[in-house]
């Protein structure tokens, strides 16, 4: 609708007055009752979370818990904000990507939870999924699942153009050749301009390391690093030669590209199997996976794009109970292996990436194979020092932004690399951190 | 019935001629139609007024990740003035307004004239048709033209592929602003006819007896007699089409995902205060913006307004 400013204005502050009544309704049953039991409120947008939650309260007679979805990623980001922002109306525990964990504890809204026993099951989880959500001894968040990153191709495609499924970068980008010149409406790969996730995960398998945090007022920023250049220089070149396309993912545009085998590749993470089979339901039986291509032949190196952690609000006031619901959550063997059969999130323990009723697992829509082998084996190549900033949601958008121009314009992909640069520091600055 | 209103009457009037006109009861008379729009100014006061005010405190501080909340004054508005991404946008809109404001508002006086010529059959399914896409959500608008615009699979690019052309890049960087205006010229042609249709309506119907009579044809009556007549809701539609131009926000939001190489998140003023605020958490920077951006919505609207009156009067 267009409406006046004021009207705008008023609107959106009254939404957000709305809003914030509205959760901290949301939150107020957030107390002890006679008898002792305790209520928790828990946000998340993982589907059927229900089946879990009534395991954990099962377990757990005396804790009740409330289920919100309030909404995905960004949605739920913006009401936690608004909640902690306000003082009150945030969940004692809510779902926060990685990407986000650090941008919410900069500001002290998650608390660290190793008080309450998170460390004790450290060694369940893969390293570098850990190292995600913890610092020394402290835990901030649990890992729930992840997306170490891959290829899925279309066999027949490749078959066709006698075209092998490339292992190094270098084979990927003949390949990408040979295929547009045999049939000039098949691109081996989409490069998504709008998409920071898979641009960041491609520059950290490259060796990029884009941020590093020292304590809570200083942060390093290299986002144009060696790494991520090499990376960007790749796919400028394969973007200037009209050899891959650059649509934006996630689109309607993009849906029917994957089912009219427009891409031949889709450079993806883990849970990208189980959603491509949903998504793309003309194409079945057609796809394979692979490792994701080497920058040197030999190499086994992965990253990671997507994935969740719970992790408790400073505005618990059952902070004991909340952390004990994450805990088991995130760790109780009959939970998380629904996740993965029900719910098909890509795990982050150990038992369950070694169990062979996960790995073993055959799917109808890639051939049979046995795709999450190649996804378990990645998991374990994900660098375990890779950093993000406590800004990400700011880093997200830049990139947007000047990707997007680059790839609309004359500016490179290393343009594009070099402002968000200069953006991320001016803005670290501004915000008060010391910037290395 | 009215025998029985009437006594009623007289019955009121003798008690009000009985009632002592103290200070007490003119006290009572002046108070009362402040207390019917007492719930009025409630609403105004708690839902403006004090998120305008709470805006304004926003913008006078800066909220940062390190040191917290410190009052910086009009730092944040002197940033805005001498933002770049922000005024880029608002010379974008301008440029939009220029072009697609005549445009949409030449197209809805035509349709509101034939309208009212009566020349057409079917009159009020045109009406209706015409309005229609008003009823239609902006956001649904704007994503069912992204698919029509879409440049592989959409309608439009793949009639051309069938006929080997190859159809114009409406989500590129050349006409991205163009396939904006259409859309909002398309969901807005019907809204703006509506009210001209309704002031060309309330012209008395003596005065085109008057011009036939003195021998005007058709068109000469509508741009001599009819045009002149409803130049206030000329004046009006223009003045809501200028601030909604500044005040765009849905079309390019929804643009954003699908042509993310030419719609970034200042393309527009409002969607920047928007990124700033919910994606960059930037909300005190935000909100000077907002403040910034008010106050050109303000002028451009009084400059038009201002403009028109001394024609008016020439």
């Amino acid at each position: 609708m267009r409406t006046t400013m004021r009207g705008r204005l008023a609107a959106a502050l009254a939404v957000a007055v709305v809003a914030a009544v509205a959760v901290a309704g949301c939150g107020g049953d957030n107390k002890s009752t006679a008898k002792g039991a305790v209520t928790l409120t828990l946000w998340s947008w993982v589907p059927d979370l229900q089946q879990q939650v009534d395991l954990f309260t099962k377990a757990h007679p005396n804790i009740k818990v409330q289920l919100v979805n309030a909404g995905q990623g960004a949605a739920e980001y913006t009401k936690l904000r608004t909640a902690f922002r306000a003082g009150s109306g945030a969940p004692d525990v809510a779902q926060i990507e990685f990407q986000l964990l650090p941008s919410f504890r900069v500001t002290g809204d998650v608390v660290d939870i190793a008080p309450y026993g998170a460390g004790a099951v450290k060694a369940d989880y893969v390293d570098w999924a850990w190292a995600q959500v913890s610092e020394g001894s402290a835990v901030y968040a649990l890992p729930w699942d992840s997306g170490p990153m891959g290829l899925l191709y279309r066999s027949d495609i490749l078959a066709k153009h006698g075209i092998k499924v490339p292992t190094t970068w270098d084979e990927f980008a003949t390949a990408a050749r040979a295929l547009h010149a045999a049939d000039p409406k098949v691109y081996l790969t989409n490069f998504p301009p709008n998409e920071g996730g898979v641009i960041t995960g491609l520059a950290w398998q490259a060796g990029s390391r884009p941020f590093e945090v020292k304590g809570k007022t200083s942060v390093q920023v290299h986002v144009d690093d060696p790494g991520a250049v090499r990376m960007a220089q790749f796919w400028d070149r394969l973007i200037s030669e009209g050899v891959v396309s650059t649509d934006p993912d996630f689109t309607d545009e993009w849906y029917r590209g994957l089912n009219t085998g427009r891409y031949a590749t889709w450079v993806t993470a883990a849970w990208g199997p189980v959603f491509l089979s949903g998504s793309a339901k003309d194409t079945a039986g057609k796809w394979r996976a692979a490792p994701l291509p080497q920058w040197s032949g030999g190499e086994q190196v992965s990253a990671n794009w997507g994935g969740s952690t719970l992790a408790v609000t400073k505005q618990s006031k059952h902070p004991k109970e909340a952390a004990e619901l994450a805990i088991w959550l995130m760790h109780d063997p009959e939970a998380t292996k629904l996740y993965t059969t029900k719910q098909f999130l890509f795990p982050v323990l150990k038992n369950l990436l070694s169990s062979p009723d996960f790995v073993d697992q055959k799917f109808d829509f890639y051939g049979g194979q046995q795709v999450n082998h190649i996804f378990s084996q990645a998991a374990q190549q994900v660098d375990v020092a890779f950093q993000w900033s406590p800004f990400q949601d700011f880093v997200y958008s830049t990139m947007n932004d000047e990707f997007g121009k680059a790839i609309g314009g004359p500016p490179s992909l290393v343009d594009a690399l070099h402002a968000v640069q200069q953006k991320t520091t001016d803005f670290a600055k501004s915000q008060g951190f010391e910037v290395g | 019935m009215i025998q029985a209103v009437d006594a009623a009457v007289r019955d009121r009037e003798a008690r009000v001629a009985r009632r002592p006109a103290g200070r007490g009861w003119a006290w009572r008379r002046r108070a009362t139609p402040y207390l019917f729009i007492a719930p009025f100014l409630a609403v105004f006061a708690f839902f403006l007024l004090v998120p305008l005010g709470y805006a304004l405190w926003l913008s006078l501080h800066a909220d940062r990740l390190v040191g917290g909340e410190v009052f910086v004054g009009l730092d944040n508005a002197t940033r805005a003035l001498h933002d770049d991404a922000f005024w880029a946008g608002v010379r974008r809109m301008a440029l939009f307004g220029v072009v697609q404001i005549p445009v949409m508002l030449g197209l809805a006086l035509t349709f509101a004239l034939l309208l009212d010529a009566g020349a057409v059959h079917l009159r009020r399914l045109f009406r209706l048709g015409f309005f229609l896409p008003y009823a239609v959500p902006s956001v649904v608008a704007a994503l069912m033209w992204g698919y029509l615009y879409g440049e592989t699979f959409g309608p439009i690019a793949q009639l051309a592929d069938a006929l080997g052309a190859s159809a114009p890049r409406f989500l590129g960087p050349g006409l991205i602003l163009f396939s904006i205006a259409n859309i909002v010229t398309w969901e807005y042609v019907g809204y703006n006819m509506i009210i001209m249709y309704a002031a060309l309506q309330a012209v008395p119907r003596e005065l085109y007896e008057a011009a036939a009579i003195d021998g005007a044809s058709g068109v000469q009556t509508a741009l001599r007699v009819k045009i002149p007549l409803i130049a206030p809701a000329l004046v009006l539609t223009t003045v809501f089409s200028i601030i909604g131009t500044l005040q765009l926000f849905n079309e390019p939001q929804i643009m954003t995902t699908i042509a993310p190489e030419v719609v970034g998140s200042s393309y527009t003023p409002n969607l920047y205060a928007y990124s700033l605020a919910f994606r960059n958490q930037q909300v005190d920077y935000s909100a000077a913006i907002s403040f910034v951006l008010g106050a050109v919505v303000f002028v451009g609207s009084y400059l038009f307004m201002f403009l028109t009156r001394r024609r008016g009067r020439a």
